[in-house]
């Protein structure tokens, strides 16, 4: 019997003290998105001295001296540049109503890109551009577009074609929900999944600047400055959507919908961990 | 002579092990009991966000296998599968507090 009553008192003497700690780690674990964004920028100048701030945008290319000659090079004859023009006709073009993209959005559109994605209060959500770009189309009577390629990376192109140079300017307003978003984007972020038990950290906060494969990895840092791309290994453009979805293939994971709110959450942390940097997209990749 | 009884012996037990092998064989309820356990834990992987590419097509293998009358090889595929969605579902639940330990701070 004493042994057992012996065993229960440490069992509650135990129970007390992780009951006392548990505030200091509530304490320890506040989101702080601004020291978050200062921790993450530190990380990656620290760890790439070289390569300026701002260069971080160019992914790859800005992790090696032959690697930027090369994109300096490509970008003579930029291969985005055919969905560029369209998504410029695209955009200019009226849907059957006589209204246009431009009506839905802040400026007519132009030079905004650097604000999504953005916290809508009334929704209580991450409202990213490729949504608001569909979500126009459907207000004013049209089919949405698929997320990941063509029409919708062409559309994103041209937008962020004119805010290119634009630092990225993403705010989390004072709504409990939009830190919880952000929170949980950073979550998803860091969250080892599929059977290969890689996190997006994995690759681009660990291991940036090596190779996989053939392919040398971008940093974290400014990888969404540049969306949409064009990439070489998919012989075309990809939106951020496009991007999510084949990561998580890649890693022999079941990818959620595009817009699914994983994808707009950890759309939404990265982006803000990067504010400050320039949009340098439409981009082009290996 | 001790030789050859050990030898019949040995070929004996050989012979009797065999024989409750192919009495062990899978059958197609077998096959349809670990098609559903593996299916039902898929279906938990779901529900936590993280199903495996794998676990699906090896859900499809067990499939094939079914369908060409192996019930041995859909069995194994099955189990396999069922492993696989269990151990995505380990995955979820460890990295919910594990993530944090790769933030940068």
């Amino acid at each position: 019997m004493r042994p057992a009553i012996r065993f229960a008192s440490i069992g509650l003497a135990l129970a007390a003290l992780a009951y006392a700690a548990a505030p200091s780690a509530t304490a320890a674990d506040a989101v702080d998105p601004v020291a978050d964004a200062k921790a993450f920028k530190k990380y990656f100048t620290d760890k790439f001295p070289k390569v300026k701030l701002e260069d971080f945008v160019n992914g790859p290319y800005s992790m090696d001296e032959g690697l930027h000659q090369q994109w300096q090079e490509k970008e003579q004859f930029p291969p985005y540049e055919f969905s560029l023009e369209l998504g410029k006709e695209m955009f200019s073009k009226p849907f059957k109503n006589g209204k246009s993209y431009g009506d839905c959005f802040p400026n007519k559109g132009i030079g905004i890109r650097q604000n999504y994605p953005y916290f809508d209060e009334k929704e209580g959500k991450v409202i990213t551009l490729e949504l608001a770009l569909n979500r126009c189309r459907e207000a004013n009577g049209e089919p949405p577009f698929s997320y990941v390629k063509d029409e919708m990376a062409a559309l994103t192109a041209y937008m962020a074609f004119t805010s290119r140079g634009k630092p990225f300017d993403i705010k989390i307003p004072n709504d409990p929900r939009a830190l919880a978003a952000y929170e949980n984007g950073k979550e998803y972020f860091y969250t080892r999944r599929g059977q290969l038990n890689f996190s997006c950290a994995t690759c681009h906060v660990q291991s940036p600047g090596e190779r996989i494969r053939a392919e040398v990895l971008a940093p974290a840092l400014g990888i969404l400055n540049a969306m949409p791309i064009y990439r070489s290994e998919w012989s075309g453009m990809g939106t951020t959507s496009r991007r999510f979805t084949s990561c998580n293939s890649q890693i022999r994971g079941v990818p959620f919908s595009p817009q699914d709110d994983e994808y707009r959450n950890v759309e939404y942390y990265l982006s803000f961990v990067s504010n400050g940097l320039p949009i340098s997209g439409p981009g082009a990749r290996p | 002579m001790n030789r050859i009884r050990t030898s019949l012996l040995s070929l004996a037990s050989v012979l009797l092990i065999a024989g409750a092998t192919s009495a062990l064989a899978a059958s197609e309820a077998d096959y349809k009991a670990a098609l559903a356990a593996a299916e039902a834990a898929n279906k938990q992987a779901a529900g936590v966000r993280n199903q495996w590419t794998t676990t699906a097509a090896t859900i499809n293998a067990a499939k094939k296998a079914a369908e060409a009358g192996d019930f041995d090889k859909a069995v194994a595929s099955a189990n396999e599968a069922e492993a696989l969605a269990k151990a995505s579902i380990f995955q979820a639940t460890s990295e919910k507090k594990l993530w944090k330990d790769m933030e940068i701070r």
